[in-house]
């Protein structure tokens, strides 16, 4: 169904230009329809309800009423044109339907038709639309074309959020049995198996295992990874990509280093070996909670103080921003400590209270550049003061290695760009929307690469990680050029027995 | 008698119409946290970062140069021409009103500016018109025509300003006052009468929507204050 390869990736120039306005460019790109069990597992119709456009026109006006952002959102918009130039898909693409104000529109068009006036009365010149068929499949298309990164609505004099309306069109196609292929397989496998990739216990207790044992070999330090372990200190919640995928198993060997060296006794939970919640990305709150739930009862279960994420963005978020909300409140925890904690927060307090020897030198094979992951930058924070989000990483990168450069001004902090995998669209469908969204981030890249010599990107989400590993061989890049960020923190920790 | 009418009815319209969506906004749950970050992390913090999107239109400025300055210039234009239209509604004028009076022709000329700026970007940039429907430039058209209206009177066609004001000050207090001749004050208070009637039915709303806007009206402090809302279960009643 999907050809793979038969597109051109975009050659980067000197800078990113705009491109003109191409209707129909990326009409062709939709990711595969879930099946009718992916679906039921989540509690949605296997598969398109007979009256679906009554069933979806009563949705959207159930989430209108339950949501005061959508509904703002939905009757603010002036078309003024200042987020046309700000998503990575459309600046990639040049297709007018990734202009966030035209996605929104899909949604807005259906809205003003059923829940508006001028919109009931005077449909066409209001720009309202019936929901048909053709304008469904445009939902699937194209709410599968946003990862939900936020840069538009850093740049809307009305901070409209693209992410809410596309969220809300997702929660709508899978309430009318429209669901997509990737996310709700892995919600359902985070349902019955408690991480994305269904890894039952035994299996991750192995790699665990295996795990120790290189780490062991390498530095003759014996550094554990508990599973399941009661009355430690901290629960470390972290993207089961890091149990296996390159380069992010180096960012966990990373955070291991850490509270081996701090003298912090840590576990990972199998019931809650998963720190991503896809239920976000789906737009669905009570999947969202369902998921969010594992990691209330695994810090119950195993009586710890502390809840630390590991590196994954959309996760932060999830549990920055809604953790508090879904499963909260969280006073059987440690008060000291923030609910629940970054790992970069951690690392970032035991380097300014001296408990982590560092050798920056370690790392001075590479010239390194840190890409801010969307959710991270955008919807929520890291320490005590604003904008933490974007000082902790970049802190805690210097003090690992000598030669940090950052990329231009307007690619970086809160204009950050999406690596084009984010928000529910990591597959290999999707390949050739990722390759060119990412075309924005490629190209700061190139211009750090050809300014300082860069040799690494560091990063501090699986999604961006993953993604970049994809897309960099697209422009001419190496894959291993991507980092976890405490990759470079755990081969600059002096351990004894180095001596 | 019949534009006092039209004038009174567009004014219910209005004031009954974005009531209620104020109301709607004001009454509709929030139930997650989304301010987008960084955001302040105090009350305060918010209360001044509103305030410079209300007044500065900060996020805008960020976004484009060429239509920041444009709609800045109109929004500031409306804003003086609107206070400087307050000698008509107030008896003895009230001083600053006076003191402002000089500037409302150039009021007059920011918003035709602003606002003509904001046309051809729509019509000339290709992603601009690609998104605008025909309410769009209709919308810029009937303010270009309320402020030029308005123009012309004062630079062209004079109005008798004291009838004006006789009919304004009727309007206030519930008589019927004929108004003085002159097609171009019909036009303008009629422009007038549909601008402040399609308010509540439009995107004019942008206005009031602004104020609750949980990206930006939102505290950063999720971990520190547990934020609840009926929307989301409470986990300790769920079945």
């Amino acid at each position: 169904m999907v050809k793979k390869a038969d597109f051109e990736a975009p050659v980067l120039g000197d800078y990113t230009e705009v491109p003109a306005v191409t209707p129909g460019a990326m009409q062709h790109s939709q990711p595969y329809v879930a099946k009718p069990a992916h679906n039921e597992a989540l509690g949605y119709p296997g598969e398109l309800v007979d009256n679906w456009q009554e069933v979806a026109v009563n949705k959207l006006g159930e989430l209108v009423k339950g949501s005061r952002a959508l509904r703002v959102y939905l009757d603010s918009c002036v078309k003024c044109g200042a987020c046309t130039d700000k998503c990575h898909y459309f600046l990639g693409t040049g297709d007018p339907n990734n202009m966030p104000v035209a996605r929104q529109d899909l949604l807005r068009s259906v809205y003003r038709r059923h829940y508006t006036v001028a919109g009931k009365y005077l449909p066409k010149l209001v720009g309202a639309k019936d929901l048909d068929e053709e304008m469904l499949d445009n939902w699937y298309k194209y709410f599968h074309q946003c990862s939900q990164c936020r840069r538009c609505s850093v740049y809307c004099p009305y901070g409209i959020d693209t992410a809410e309306v596309s969220m809300a069109a997702r929660e709508i196609m899978d309430t009318i049995g429209k669901g997509q292929k990737y996310c709700n397989e892995i919600i359902g496998k985070v349902h019955k198996l408690g991480n994305n990739l269904g890894l039952p216990e035994p299996a991750l207790a192995d790699t665990l295992e295996g795990l120790e044992e290189d780490v062991e070999e390498e530095i003759n330090v014996a550094v554990k990874f508990p599973l399941d372990v009661k009355g430690a200190e901290v629960l470390l919640v972290t993207p089961s990509a890091d149990f296996f995928a390159e380069p992010h198993i180096d960012g966990l060997i990373g955070y291991a280093k850490v509270f081996h060296q701090a003298g912090i006794s840590w576990t990972l939970s199998s019931h809650a070996s998963e720190a991503a919640n896809f239920g976000l990305f789906i737009g669905s709150v009570d999947n969202m909670q369902k998921v969010a739930m594992r990691i209330r009862e695994a810090a119950l279960e195993l009586g710890v103080k502390r809840i630390v994420f590991g590196e994954c963005g959309h996760a932060w978020r999830v549990g920055y921003s809604f953790l508090n909300t879904l499963a909260g409140p969280f006073d059987f925890l440690d008060s000291n400590y923030p609910v629940p904690q970054h790992i970069v927060e951690v690392t970032h307090d035991l380097i300014e209270q001296g408990r982590l020897k560092m050798d920056a030198s370690a790392n001075d094979d590479k010239r390194v550049t840190f890409h801010d992951s969307c959710n991270v930058a955008r919807a929520s924070r890291m320490g005590a003061k604003s904008g933490g989000q974007f000082s902790l990483p970049r802190d805690v990168i210097k003090a690992s290695c000598n030669h940090f450069f950052d990329m231009p001004a307007d690619t970086i902090g809160e204009a950050t760009f999406c690596c084009g995998g984010g928000g529910g669209l990591l597959t290999d469908d999707l390949v050739e929307l990722r390759v060119k969204g990412a075309k924005p981030r490629m190209q700061a890249l190139k211009d750090v690469h050809e300014q300082h010599r860069i040799t690494h990107m560091a990063a501090i989400c699986a999604i961006c990680k993953s993604q970049f590993s994809k897309v960099l061989p697209y422009y001419g890049f190496e894959m291993d050029q991507i980092i976890s960020v405490h990759q470079l923190v755990g081969d600059a920790l002096v351990f004894n027995s180095d001596s | 008698m019949i534009i006092s009418v039209i004038l009174y009815l567009a004014a219910l319209v209005f004031v009954i119409g974005v009531g209620r969506k104020i109301y709607q906004y004001a009454s509709t749950p929030a139930p997650l946290k989304i301010p987008t970050t960084p955001a302040p992390t105090t009350r305060g913090g918010v209360v001044l970062r509103m305030a410079r999107e209300v007044v500065l239109f900060d996020s805008l400025f960020k976004a484009s140069k060429p239509t920041w300055i444009f709609s800045w210039l109109f929004h500031a234009g409306l804003l003086v021409a609107l206070l400087c239209h307050l000698r008509y509604f107030t008896d003895p004028v009230w001083g600053w009103v006076n003191l402002i009076a000089p500037l409302s022709k150039y009021a007059g000329i920011a918003m035709v500016v602003g606002l003509t700026g904001l046309l051809l970007r729509r019509i000339f940039v290709d992603r601009v018109k690609t998104i605008s429907a025909p309410s769009d430039y209709l919308m810029l058209m009937l303010i270009i025509g309320i402020a030029a209206t308005g123009l012309l009177m004062r630079f062209g066609w004079h109005t008798d300003i004291i009838a004006v004001k006789q009919f304004a000050l009727g309007l206030r207090s519930l008589q019927f006052e004929s108004l003085p001749g002159g097609i171009l004050v019909v036009l303008h208070l009629l422009l007038v009468a549909v601008l402040i009637l399609i308010f509540p039915f439009s995107k004019l709303l942008h206005a009031p929507g602004l104020f609750f806007s949980p990206s930006r009206n939102q505290v950063d402090n999720p971990r520190e204050r547990r934020h609840v809302t009926r929307l989301v279960k409470d986990h300790g009643q769920k079945s």
